[in-house]
């Protein structure tokens, strides 16, 4: 019988052969990446439990992304950055990106793209739940808690569960009102937000395939929101292309054969797809856009890994150009990269950065900042009475901050075309 | 492993996250020094909203004013309990608050994970809806050998699923001691 992506991934690490479903394993990990909100309890669980015998399995295949809670006063966030710190320079860490130096990258999902951490047919291990991002790389990629990543730190190993495949295909030509988001706010509609627990989820069709890597990313990063172990999508000219651009060359190309066996399969038609949120409470809360039109809003933002991506930043400008954002609107780029990608890109002409700027949008630092609250002293954090509108990925009670606060996700596209009125707005109405 | 886990109810809904389960913004207390480690306990389930707080009522609260505590031990919960973030201060910060197992419908993959191999709690699986048959503050016995809680508060009694593949990591009090009694480290 025939075998999905994920499954081939997992003979490969586990050595093992002929695996199904439900069966657990031992997989070797290709990469651990930790934070600072859980990388100083996996050290410290580390340290207690391989006692004197504590030893990195491979420090190359250790990665470090400070990112979290970075731009704060809050002591015992800064001196969970330093115990990364002091842990770096105590193992000669060659991976460790530290705040405050010119290594600084920002989001850990997106900085794992662009650092190269991210290569195709490998098993990359993260101390964070939206570590399924890196699955666009057709590669297994998924999030543990600190124990998990403690024993990997020092075994390099993890026993998983083969996961069943779900297959979700997007047919169609994708038309310039919608995005990733929309698409996968489509599919957490569908299944809800436990409609993909312990398997994985592969994105495939047409509408995939003329998607770059940063859009593509959208997708399998909130398959974690359905529940799903892992997303992924298989490698083909567009993964190729962005790998020789950051000059990797070599790596193991898995697809899924024509009679793997799939939990379920979805089929779309993008053009029959509308922009699309996910109402208060829930991702899997979804409304089409026009039904909730009007819906005053207290504040906008645009960041995090999943909707502070360059791409997402271009959607976004195509309607703020011109306009002037009617409520705060927070522009958080994802990594440092994109940061700078602000400053050089143009849209007619005018800098990416410039176009917000003029919109009257405040552009913040690079790290996840108020896509998961934070800090009190969190940029964008919402409080008490905020009706916010978000490229983020989650809407549950208090995640942006207050409980007493309302979170709509969207696009980018929905999210500038509110911001300049205030209010949920469609945003083929700008465009 | 204790076979036997006695203790009070206290009841919640469906698609209880990590952020209701601890706030984001307490993560920054440490894990490793103990006058911290209780911060986790005193803000267990704080980010639950007050009226679904202890069903069917609401309104009460988990953990009472100053304390790091709970009165109650046993968490039900319904579908998609702990969905969310992977932090595992999640099933921390429960376990520090004194609770001992959960009993719902299903979990997230991450937090299951975590209250397994972190050896925090046992997270069980009821074979029915359970969160609208016990309430907050209801006296429950749950036996792990005969797969079964009792309400001894009105005298019911429900089928639990068994552990499965994860028993042996529970029974060791997580996948430390699992893999050193099996020799892997």
């Amino acid at each position: 019988m025939g075998k999905t992506i994920t499954e081939k991934i997992f003979e490969k690490n586990s050595h093992r052969k002929n695996l199904t479903p439900g069966e657990s394993v031992w997989l070797d990990v290709d990469v651990l990446m930790t934070h600072d909100v859980c990388g100083p309890p996996t050290i410290s669980i580390w340290k207690n439990e391989f006692g004197d015998k504590a030893k990195i399995w491979d420090k190359d295949k250790l990665v470090i992304f400070p990112d979290h809670y970075i731009f704060t006063k809050n002591v015992h966030a800064n001196r969970n950055v330093d115990v990364l710190r002091q842990f770096a320079s105590e193992y000669q860490l060659p991976n460790y990106y530290d705040v405050g130096t010119e290594r600084y990258k920002g989001v850990c999902h997106i900085a794992l793209a662009e650092e190269g951490y991210n290569i195709p047919g490998t098993v990359l291990i993260g101390t964070d739940s939206h570590t399924c991002t890196s699955g666009a790389f057709g590669m297994f990629a998924t999030g543990v808690g600190n124990t998990d990543a403690a024993f990997i730190l020092g075994t390099g190993k993890i026993w998983e569960k083969v996961p069943e495949s779900m297959k979700f295909i997007f047919n169609g030509e994708l038309p310039n009102y919608l995005t990733a988001k929309d698409l996968i706010l489509q599919i957490l509609g569908d299944i809800t937000t436990d409609g993909a627990t312990y398997r994985a989820m592969e994105f495939d069709g047409e509408a995939i395939r003329q998607m770059n890597m940063y859009e593509r990313m959208t997708l399998t990063n909130m398959a974690i929101e359905a529940g799903g172990m892992n997303g992924i999508i298989s490698v083909d000219d567009v993964t190729r292309n962005y790998l020789n651009e950051i000059g990797i060359y070599s790596y193991d190309e898995f697809y899924s054969d024509n009679d793997a066996k799939y939990y379920s399969t979805y089929k779309y038609d993008v053009s029959k797809i509308e922009p699309t949120v996910a109402k208060p409470h829930s991702p899997d809360n979804r409304d089409i856009v026009r039904n909730v039109e009007g819906t005053k809003l207290t504040k906008c933002y645009i960041g995090s890994c999943t909707g502070g991506k360059i791409t997402d930043f271009q959607f976004a400008v195509k309607i703020l150009f011109g306009n002037k954002v009617k409520v705060p609107t927070f522009v958080v780029p994802a990594s440092t990269q994109v940061a700078k990608q602000l400053e050089v890109e143009t849209y007619n002409g005018i800098t990416l950065k410039n176009i917000f700027e003029n919109a009257g949008c405040v552009i913040a630092e690079s790290s996840c900042a108020a896509c998961l609250g934070g800090p009190s002293d969190t940029i964008g954090r919402s409080t008490d009475g905020d009706v916010v509108i978000s490229t983020t990925n989650r809407n549950f009670p208090g995640r942006m901050g207050s409980k007493k606060s309302e979170v709509y996700l969207a696009s980018p596209l929905t999210v500038a075309a509110s911001a300049i009125n205030g209010f949920i707005t469609d945003p083929r109405n700008f465009l | 492993m204790e076979k036997i886990i006695k203790g009070k109810a206290y009841v919640l809904g469906n698609n209880i996250d990590t952020d209701q389960i601890i706030p984001a913004e307490h993560l920054v207390y440490s894990t490793s020094i103990p006058d911290e480690l209780k911060m986790y306990g005193h803000f267990a389930l704080s980010g639950v909203p007050i009226d679904k707080a202890g069903l069917p009522n609401g309104n009460i609260p988990f953990i009472k004013d100053d304390k790091t505590e709970s009165e109650f031990t046993i968490i039900i919960g319904g579908t998609n309990f702990g969905c969310g973030s992977s932090r595992e201060h999640a099933p921390l910060a429960l376990n520090v608050a004194g609770v001992k197992a959960i009993i719902a419908e299903s979990y997230a993959r991450i937090f299951y994970r975590n209250s397994v191999d972190g050896g925090f709690l046992i997270p069980i699986e009821s074979e029915e809806k359970l969160n609208d048959k016990i309430k907050t503050g209801d006296e429950l016995e749950i036996d792990l050998i005969k797969n079964l809680v009792k309400n001894n508060s009105n005298k019911t009694e429900f089928e639990l699923k068994p552990l499965g593949s994860v028993f042996e990591i529970v029974e060791s009090g997580g996948l430390f001691n699992y893999a050193r009694k099996n020799q892997m480290i």
